[in-house]
């Protein structure tokens, strides 16, 4: 479903002197407009587990994932895996899904071409306090 | 040249988007309700499942053969659509959207291979939304369905089929019944059949005048646009572009739920039955509420919902009306105005059913005009839905509804790291 912004009730008709600033309006910045370079091909998720701590992605941190963008050697990617959604580094080199993460052992893929990439992560966002 | 661009199982492949393990599985999704089932993946149709049969009936087989059930999502199937829709905006400055799964596009003067075009098109929908499509070409928007058809059942097509010469049009429709012919409903193929006329390709060879004698000056257009003369035009503009709005404040401001529930629902009842009155049905509507302006905290949110198919049936309306309602309700406000738009109206005369829904019923339509009789007859709100305020709750059957994956943050799908 589209959720339309609509504009509010804008316009209020005042009868006093117009402000200098109209003439230098701009639009508000727009986080969406920043972080989204192909909307039709963009989705959000949530991050869970610890296994990218090493590229600051935590538990509960917020994904904003492209499927357009090619991806390439030393992207973090959304991987289908055994049919479950898994974000981890891309190794086309050794052909490996690698964690960014110490302790966590980085996994052989047989051939590329059977692993699915469901998008790039192009961003991730920390909540400092609870978003929403 | 037209391409028509129509989303496979769309219904199911919008479910198996985020759900990878899903994919190459048999899936089907119910109606409104859980009623009956309205999609089926390619899977679960090669497993014999059969489409528009009551669920209740099926739900054990559907078991015992493990297929995926899903409830309708149409708030997941409405953002991948325009996700679609979107997209082939690139492909082409000339398009219509046709339906929730189906677009035109005009391919004049493309100087490229067009059977690659659509390629191009498959794999670009297949990699930025995950949704599978089928891609017919061909010089009139009848031949571009067919050619659609036939990009679907014929698997050496690989998706996409171009019907650019009469050899190869008349070679499709001397292998196909007359029925499935866009515009030809099974009404019209039965009285064809009467006259003889069973293929695709005998009613392309048919005397047109004695078909317009016959039938009306529509089928003769099918006719012509079979042999490859275009005589239905794209239409860019929705053909009917008025909307109806109603809209109150408050009087005393609510600031619970179930109030705004009930307003929302008497509006959107109050909209279609002025819909009904001048004979139009609607495919989309938009809900909006609002707190004081003058408040601090001013707040004020929209959202507009489509329908899953064109309807003037008040229970359908109403029921949207009230998920978008709840949708964008933020609890502890004031609100002093909410109001209900129909958007998307169109001729009742000319509404096009829908492949994945039943559609208005014939009982649907009674009811309708008996309630309008009465409340016309004995002042208006004489019958109304217990949705408009009876006290009581009234909630879709949805038990096996998936995640808005796509528009609520709490339901956004979550990745193992």
């Amino acid at each position: 479903m589209k959720i339309l912004k609509t504009p509010r009730f804008a316009c209020y008709v005042s009868a006093g002197f117009p402000s200098a600033a109209d003439d230098f309006l701009e639009e508000s910045l727009d986080l969406n407009e920043y972080l989204i370079r192909h909307p039709s091909a963009t989705y959000m998720a949530r991050a869970q587990g610890d296994s990218m701590t090493g590229r600051g992605i935590f538990d509960g941190d917020t994904l904003i994932v492209d499927r357009h963008i090619e991806p390439s050697h030393g992207d973090i990617v959304i991987a289908a895996l055994d049919g479950e959604l898994t974000c981890k580094i891309l190794d086309t080199h050794r052909r490996m899904l690698v964690p960014a993460h110490a302790t966590m052992a980085p996994i052989k893929v047989a051939e590329l071409s059977d692993l699915v990439i469901e998008g790039v992560v192009v961003h991730s966002v920390r909540h400092h306090v609870r978003a929403g | 040249m037209f391409a028509l661009v129509d989303c496979n199982s769309c219904y199911a492949s919008c479910e198996q988007i985020f759900r990878p393990d899903l994919r190459g599985k048999p899936v089907v999704v119910l109606s409104n309700n859980d009623g009956c089932i309205v999609a089926r993946s390619a899977e679960a149709k090669a497993l014999g499942i059969p489409d528009l049969q009551a669920f209740f009936k099926l739900e054990p087989l559907l078991r015992r053969l493990n297929v995926h059930i899903f409830s309708s999502n149409y708030v997941l199937y409405g953002d991948i659509s325009q996700r679609v829709m979107n997209i082939l905006q690139e492909f082409s400055p000339e398009v219509e959207v046709y339906s929730i799964d189906e677009m035109f596009l005009q391919l004049a003067g493309m100087p490229f291979d067009l059977k690659d075009y659509g390629q191009t098109i498959r794999q670009r929908l297949w990699k930025d939304v995950r949704m599978p499509v089928g891609v017919g070409i061909a010089p009139t928007k009848t031949l571009a369905k067919l050619a659609n058809h036939a990009a679907k059942k014929i698997p050496q097509t690989d998706g996409v089929c171009l019907l650019d010469t009469p050899a190869k049009w008349q070679w499709l429709q001397r292998r196909l019944p007359v029925n499935k012919v866009w515009g030809i409903g099974s009404k019209i193929a039965r009285r064809l059949n009467a006259l003889d006329i069973h293929t695709v390709y005998e009613l392309a060879c048919a005397d047109r005048k004695f078909l317009r004698q016959q039938f009306s000056v529509n089928v003769e257009r099918t006719v012509e646009e079979l042999n490859g003369r275009p005589a239905i035009a794209l239409e860019q503009q929705p053909a009917a572009k008025k909307q109806i709005y109603c809209t109150r404040s408050f009087g005393e401001k609510p600031t619970s739920l179930q109030p705004l529930l009930h307003a929302v629902s008497a509006y959107a009842c109050r909209a279609a039955e002025k819909m009904r009155a001048q004979q139009h049905v609607v495919r989309s509507l938009q809900v909006f509420i609002n707190t004081s302006p003058y408040d601090a905290d001013y707040y004020s949110r929209s959202q507009v919902i489509q329908l899953p198919y064109a309807t003037d049936d008040s229970r359908v309306i109403v029921a949207a009306a009230r998920t978008a309602v709840t949708e964008i309700f933020s609890p502890g406000r004031r609100y002093l105005k909410a109001g209900v738009g129909l958007l998307e109206l169109s001729d009742k005369q000319f509404a096009q059913s829908d492949l994945f829904s039943r559609g208005p019923s014939l009982a649907a339509e009674q009811l309708m005009t008996a309630i309008d009789n009465i409340n016309r007859r004995y002042g208006q709100g004489t019958t109304f839905l217990a949705a408009q305020g009876s006290g009581q709750r009234w909630h879709m059957r949805q038990q096996y509804r998936s995640p808005a994956y796509t528009t609520r943050w709490s339901d956004v799908p979550l990745i193992k790291c």
